[in-house]
């Protein structure tokens, strides 16, 4: 069954027509061609399809596109403003936070979230005082990253990359 | 996939109507189970009913004390919410370990309670399971049951229910509110997970077409002084093998009320009402040396405990005493071939559960 529905990706209006079944990851790549959000795992293990959706970080794997009809989606192509790069892409370039770079726009949009978090005042699990505002130290940011894995194992750099982009 | 039909619910009584009357139907939340549910073809429903766009997105103060927490409210919304962490911190700390922060962003306070299994079987159609599909057998049973239950299973299901949410709502008393064919009801959450018996399909007593529209938690004091505590294969980002939820109140230098739940050991989380009846009455040595205060709630607990010098009136220490409490509930656990683990490692997060809580306590004081 098909539906038609509205999604503002990138800052841009798209209308299409998706099957019910259509997860939002595939109604991005395989049929408006936003590619930078990448299939890792489809099963909400992995974090590489993470998006800012309605301005949070999400995965898309195991959401239907049909129940965001009207969402808000940023992906990491989207952070950037042209050639003009986000602070946390490049603090991703600069630490050399990653290898082959297939998890890097989900770990990219995943760390522009968090820090919203962090600025919000959410605790995490490693948060001692869950009463107080959070510090960022390194444990806190593999904490709070744990949910974008990375094969390559680049997560050190990935670390120090996110220590910058938070300054 | 089979085809399916879509609706966002704007009714709540509406959206019950549509799927109690037809049995190929369901509610959706996030969809972070039943997405997933939906590519394995675990769940093959042909009607979707979305209710996560329904009114049920707030978080409430009671009137007479307590929490109501709205059923669409997502995870990380209600973990970070002021009220939780000061009032309720072991509801926070469950949620914050449990899935990831942007599956947290997305889930939903009733999908969280009603997600299944994450035994392998269940989720492989290609191996027989009573779960999915009664009376083709439990391969669990005598196959891979490392992360299965030790307490309360059956010859039927040997599954454990997943949720950290649910293990701390099941410490705090809460209370499930529903909205079904036949009005509204509210269900403790102690009984809202059943035990597998010769039913494993049934996850809960819930019927088909039961809307859950909130979880209402009671004014609980003790609550302000709980914690959360999950063992798992890596630091974050996986299910628990154990898990224990808990609540003390100390008064006089004594244990006056205690309420434990352990996740990861059963078909429902389980409330340790043995233990907590041990644990009555058991006197917090405060002496300086005593296991208590050199107890760090990081460190695992060494077989046999530090040497302690506050002993209670039956010359045992207050970690024996904890130790025993644990014992009492544990009793009666029946491990498989692979899950012999678990018992002892829920014996001894029990006891660092509580004896961190009893510093707090004593550190309060
Ligand atoms: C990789 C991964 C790791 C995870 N790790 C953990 C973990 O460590 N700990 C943990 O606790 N959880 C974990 N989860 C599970 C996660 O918490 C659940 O998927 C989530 O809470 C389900 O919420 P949802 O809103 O997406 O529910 P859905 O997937 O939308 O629905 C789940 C079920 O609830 C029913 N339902 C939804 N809303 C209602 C309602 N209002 N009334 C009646 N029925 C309803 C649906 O019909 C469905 O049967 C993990 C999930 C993934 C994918
Ligand atoms: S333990 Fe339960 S869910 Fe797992 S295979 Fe057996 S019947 Fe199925
Ligand atoms: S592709 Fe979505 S989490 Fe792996
Ligand atoms: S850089 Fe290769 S997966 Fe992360």
């Amino acid at each position: 069954m098909d539906a038609s529905i509205r999604l503002r990706v990138d800052g841009q209006w798209r209308t299409l027509d998706v099957d019910t079944r259509t997860t939002l990851l595939d109604a991005l790549r395989e049929r408006l061609g936003v590619t930078s959000p990448k299939k890792g795992c489809d099963h909400g293990q992995c974090g590489s399809c993470t998006v800012l959706l309605d301005g949070r970080r999400a995965v898309t794997c195991l959401a239907l596109a049909v129940a965001h009809d009207g969402a808000e989606i940023v992906t990491a192509e989207g952070l950037a403003d042209g050639e003009d790069l986000h602070p946390v892409q490049r603090a991703f370039l600069e630490q050399d936070g990653l290898q082959c770079g297939y998890c890097t726009p989900g770990q990219v949009c995943s760390a522009v979230g968090m820090l919203e978090e962090v600025k919000a005042g959410w605790p995490s699990q490693v948060t001692e005082d869950l009463a107080g505002p959070p510090e960022l130290d390194d444990e806190e940011i593999r904490e709070r990253m744990s949910g974008n894995l990375c094969r390559c194992g680049a997560y050190p750099n990935i670390v120090a990359a996110i220590r910058q982009g938070a300054r | 996939m089979r085809p399916l039909e879509y609706r966002r619910a704007e009714d709540p009584r509406r959206a019950v109507t549509a799927v109690a009357g037809r049995p190929g139907a369901m509610f959706l939340g996030a969809g972070t189970n039943l997405v997933d549910h939906l590519k394995l073809g675990v769940a093959r429903p042909d009607l979707l009913v979305d209710v996560s766009h329904l009114p049920y997105d707030k978080i409430e103060p009671r009137p007479g004390g307590g929490l109501r927490i709205g059923a669409a409210v997502r995870n990380s919304d209600l973990a970070a919410h002021p009220l939780v962490r000061q009032h309720y911190p072991v509801l926070a700390q469950a949620l914050l370990s449990g899935a990831s922060p942007q599956l947290r962003n997305l889930a939903t306070t009733a999908g969280n309670l009603l997600q299944r299994t994450r035994c392998p079987y269940f989720q492989d159609v290609t191996t027989p399971c009573n779960k999915r599909e009664p009376g083709t057998g439990c391969s669990a049973l005598e196959g891979y049951n490392r992360e299965h239950a030790v307490l309360g299973a059956s010859e039927h299901c040997v599954a454990v229910h997943p949720s950290d949410m649910a293990v701390a709502l099941t410490v705090l008393d809460a209370e499930v509110r529903v909205l079904g064919s036949g009005g509204e009801r509210t269900i403790p959450i102690t009984e809202l997970y059943r035990l597998p018996g010769d039913r494993p399909d049934r996850d809960t007593v819930l019927k088909h077409g039961d809307l859950i529209t909130a979880v209402d938690l009671p004014g609980l004091p003790m609550a302000a002084h709980s914690a959360y505590r999950k063992v798992r294969e890596r630091a974050s980002y996986a299910f628990a093998l154990v898990s224990v939820a808990a609540a003390v109140q100390v008064r006089d230098g004594a244990i006056t009320d205690a309420r434990v739940a352990f996740g990861g050991l059963a078909h429902k989380p389980w409330r340790a009402y043995r233990a907590e009846e041990a644990l009555r009455g058991v006197r917090v040595s405060a002496a300086p040396g005593d296991t208590l205060a050199e107890a760090t709630t990081a460190a695992p607990i060494a077989a046999g405990g530090a040497a302690s010098t506050g002993e209670n009136a039956g010359g045992t220490s207050t970690v024996e005493d904890l130790r025993a409490a644990a014992d009492a509930e544990l009793a009666d656990a029946r491990p498989l071939a692979h899950n012999a683990f678990k018992i002892p490692m829920a014996r001894n997060t029990f006891v660092a559960v509580l004896r961190g809580l009893l510093r707090e306590e004593g550190a309060t004081r």
